[in-house]
């Protein structure tokens, strides 16, 4: 019989073998994997693409399978690695972003806005490499409008591929509460107009405006929204470049008009979320809301009826604008995969994708040439105004200014909204410009 | 130790040199055992601390890396303290800790002698109020947010237990606290803080008791109460019996006994106690943020949010670390004293 001792040394013998083996397996097969195609065509036919992004909710999501599909049809061996992180607006996902690419593990794409965080964050750093050349090949420059091509260009060469196009300066109204209280909308709002209804609303005690900032961001896009209106596109844009002061006259006169619009505010607006804000409104709890239209899916998702629950207009003083909260996707600097990264942009730059995205995601096309027919009565709305208006970007989601402004104004509101001091708003939005580099 | 060498006897001396290689080797193993923990330890915490710091002198302000020191040294921490939400921070730290240590150990005290007279089913009691503390802190902010939400939770409760009625009849308005979603500062101090210290008056905070941090406050003392419960629990079971016998028969009172015997006895326990919520309530992040956020005008933001959103949001990584610095230096401040004392009674 075998001794104690020579047992045991068998066993340890057994278990490192068991151990090499199982650790040496996984690494034998990819290289196997990579050795059996041979040739570029035969690489971009096989392989991986990791689409890093923040859209896990239900309509994002789906949204998100679309474009894989679409893209899967085309390209049916390519492995796709769907690296998302939860978290509105990308509060998660972006920490995890910066941290994968300041340790240079880049992911192939990655979810991004146009604008400021586009050109400023990952451009100008380097992260990601120009797809011009893809403009130029598939004809986009044709479809895809010169003021939107003009927030991803840095130096003459294009940055970003763009799926889709939300609208941020909507407001949105409960059709029936308003019916109820004798005050229909027309096509269009002023600011004038707006305080008299809600005047009226407030007589009859009805909560004339829901805000749902318990995410301060909401607020500030109220006030985003109304410093549009006031001060109209034209000086609005020259906020981003220098040439208007955060503390000029008509700025303030915004600020003013901001803060007299919280005064009808509801009670409980620290409370809520912005989708509990709009819950709110379909519930009859208060009349308005200002809100990107991705809100119109929480209206849809609700079973609620266009133009006959809720109806929407441009935010009071907006009309004729269109603030841009744009998708889109880059090319890594150091992609893994880049021919299947680069196929990736040119499937979903296409009308295909963004026909099949679009309308789950709650936006409308990038390209000026899609369906109208597969969009709903908002959409073609919002897809009139993408055509003939101009074009602003929003800086509450990160297009007009670097992300340190973002969070200033972010800090700037959330005082605001409790001490409505114009000029300590604006000149805490003076020093923010100043430090962000793009204020005088 | 001079006075053990020089005591020493020749014997002894031989036997010292004849274990001396195996002392020697002895020492080696300890210094090999302990050297991966050390490596480690100064990587993975004192590097980066350094780091840290060196982050918070220089001009980093974007993602990409800037690692060259910032003009004047010490410019950020300047910025830092500037800052409107920094203050309001440094507020909403020191009111939290006040009101949470307070309402921790008192509840935790109590809930301590009322086990501790072995009352009917204290088992189970003290099981019940340990739970919560093997809750996530996320978990905690998540319930108590609907507990001290406005529209629902405790109001809702006033609403239908009557009271509000009840208040109407007797001339009174609703009772309908704003809880966590509420700006008010009470107790403002800037003008008594103004005359004492000079500079104060251009603190652009409201020196005060911001009430939304108070409902925080009470979700975290309930989250650890039974925490300071246990903490109490076994310190009284240290002390004997005899102890009690001896104060009855001086006649003391029960309420005295506790009064003047068993709690100043506990006085080591509740240091221990003190110093462990000190540095949470200095560190919390988790609970504030999925209960409150920053709140209305910043009433309950707190350091490591600041930190958080800083550093990750607006990518200022200067001015996040600076912030996590300086919150080093608090717990700091609180942690390094009691260590001192502890070592200094082990030897």
């Amino acid at each position: 019989m075998f001794g104690k001792r020579t047992l045991s040394v068998g066993t340890l013998i057994l278990l490192l073998a068991l151990v090499m083996t199982a650790c040496m397996a996984p690494q034998a097969a990819p290289a196997g994997e990579q050795a059996a195609p041979s040739g570029e065509q035969a690489q971009a036919s096989g392989g991986k693409l990791e689409v890093f992004s923040w859209w896990t909710s239900g309509g994002e999501a789906a949204a998100l399978q679309a474009l894989f599909d679409v893209y899967s049809a085309q390209y049916p061996n390519v492995e796709i690695i769907n690296a998302t992180v939860a978290g509105g607006g990308g509060s998660a996902a972006r920490p995890v972003l910066q941290t994968r690419l300041a340790g240079g593990d880049v992911p192939d794409t990655w979810q991004v806005h146009p604008g400021y965080e586009l050109l400023g964050q990952y451009v100008e750093p380097g992260y990601v490499e120009p797809v011009t050349s893809l403009y130029q090949e598939e004809g986009w420059e044709a479809v895809v409008p010169e003021a939107l091509r003009a927030m991803m260009t840095k130096d003459g060469e294009l940055y970003q591929v763009t799926v889709g196009v939300h609208r941020g300066n909507g407001f949105w109204y409960n059709k029936k509460l308003l019916a109820e209280n004798g005050i229909e909308i027309g096509a269009t709002l002023s600011v004038d107009e707006f305080f008299t209804i809600a005047e009226q609303l407030k007589a009859a005690g009805v909560t004339p405006l829901c805000v749902g900032d318990s995410g301060i961001w909401a607020s500030a896009q109220l006030f985003e929204n109304t410093l549009l209106g006031v001060i109209g596109p034209e000086r609005y844009n020259g906020l981003w470049d220098g040439s208007v002061r955060f503390d000029e006259p008509d700025v303030k006169q915004a600020m003013e008009v901001y803060g007299r619009m919280l005064d009808y505010q509801n009670d409980d607006h620290a409370a809520l979320s912005w989708d509990q804000a709009v819950k709110k409104l379909m519930d009859g709890g208060c009349a308005f809301n200002s809100m990107g239209d991705w809100a119109y899916g929480e209206f849809v998702n609700a079973g609620k009826v266009d133009n006959e629950d809720f109806g929407w207009v441009s935010h009071p003083g907006t009309d004729g604008s269109f603030m841009i909260v744009a998708d889109g996707f880059v090319l890594g600097n150091g992609a893994p995969n880049r021919e299947n990264t680069i196929n990736w942009l040119r499937v979903i730059g296409g009308k295909e994708a963004q026909e099949a995205f679009n309308p789950l995601k709650g936006s409308i096309c990038a390209r000026t040439d899609c369906d109208r027919a597969k969009f709903g009565p908002y959409h073609n709305w919002s897809m009139d105004s993408f055509a003939k208006d101009a074009l602003v970007p929003t800086v509450v989601h990160g297009s007009a200014a670097p992300a340190d402004f973002q969070q200033a104004l972010n800090d700037a509101v959330t005082v605001f909204v409790v001490d409505k001091n114009v000029d300590a708003f604006a000149n805490a939005l003076v020093a923010a410009a100043q430090s962000s580099g793009f204020g005088r | 130790m001079t006075t053990a060498s020089t005591d020493s006897t020749p014997a002894v001396r031989t036997a010292s040199v004849e274990t001396r290689r195996w002392r020697l080797s002895e020492t080696m193993q300890t210094v090999l055992l302990l050297l991966p923990s050390i490596v480690a330890l100064a990587i993975f915490v004192y590097v980066f601390i350094s780091f840290t710091f060196w982050v918070s002198l220089s001009n980093w302000r974007t993602l990409k890396v800037d690692l060259s020191l910032r003009e004047p040294l010490f410019a950020t921490y300047g910025e830092l303290f500037a800052m409107a939400r920094w203050q309001a921070d440094l507020r909403n730290t020191f009111v939290f800790t006040v009101f949470f240590i307070a309402f921790a150990v008192t509840l935790g005290l109590t809930l301590a002698v009322m086990l501790d007279r072995h009352l009917a089913g204290h088992h189970v009691f003290r099981n019940i109020f340990l739970f919560p503390y093997a809750l996530s802190f996320v978990v905690t902010g998540v319930v108590w947010r609907w507990i001290f939400n406005p529209e629902t939770g405790l109001n809702l409760l006033f609403e239908l237990l009557g009271m509000n009625h009840l208040l109407a009849q007797i001339g009174m308005g609703p009772l309908r606290p704003g809880w966590i979603t509420d700006p008010t500062v009470v107790a403002q101090v800037n003008g008594i803080l103004a005359a004492v210290l000079p500079g104060a008056e251009s603190w652009q905070v409201r020196w005060g008791i911001p009430l939304a941090m108070i409902p925080v406050a009470i979700a975290a003392t309930w989250q650890l109460s039974g925490f300071v419960m246990a903490l109490y629990l076994g310190g009284m079971a240290t002390i004997s019996d005899e102890v009690r016998e001896a104060a009855r028969i001086d006649g003391a009172g029960e309420f005295q006994i506790y009064h003047r015997v068993i709690i100043p006895m506990l006085r080591p326990v509740t240091i221990s106690v003190v110093v462990i919520l000190l540095h949470v309530s200095l560190k919390i992040f988790d609970l504030v943020y999925t209960m409150a956020g920053v709140g209305p005008g910043f009433a309950t933001d707190v350091p490591a949010i600041f930190v958080f959103e800083q550093m990750f949001k607006a990518t200022r990584y200067n001015l996040g670390s600076a912030a996590a610095i300086i919150m080093l230096v608090l717990v700091a401040l609180v942690i390094v004293p009691y260590l001192a004392s502890t070592l200094k009674e082990e030897s």
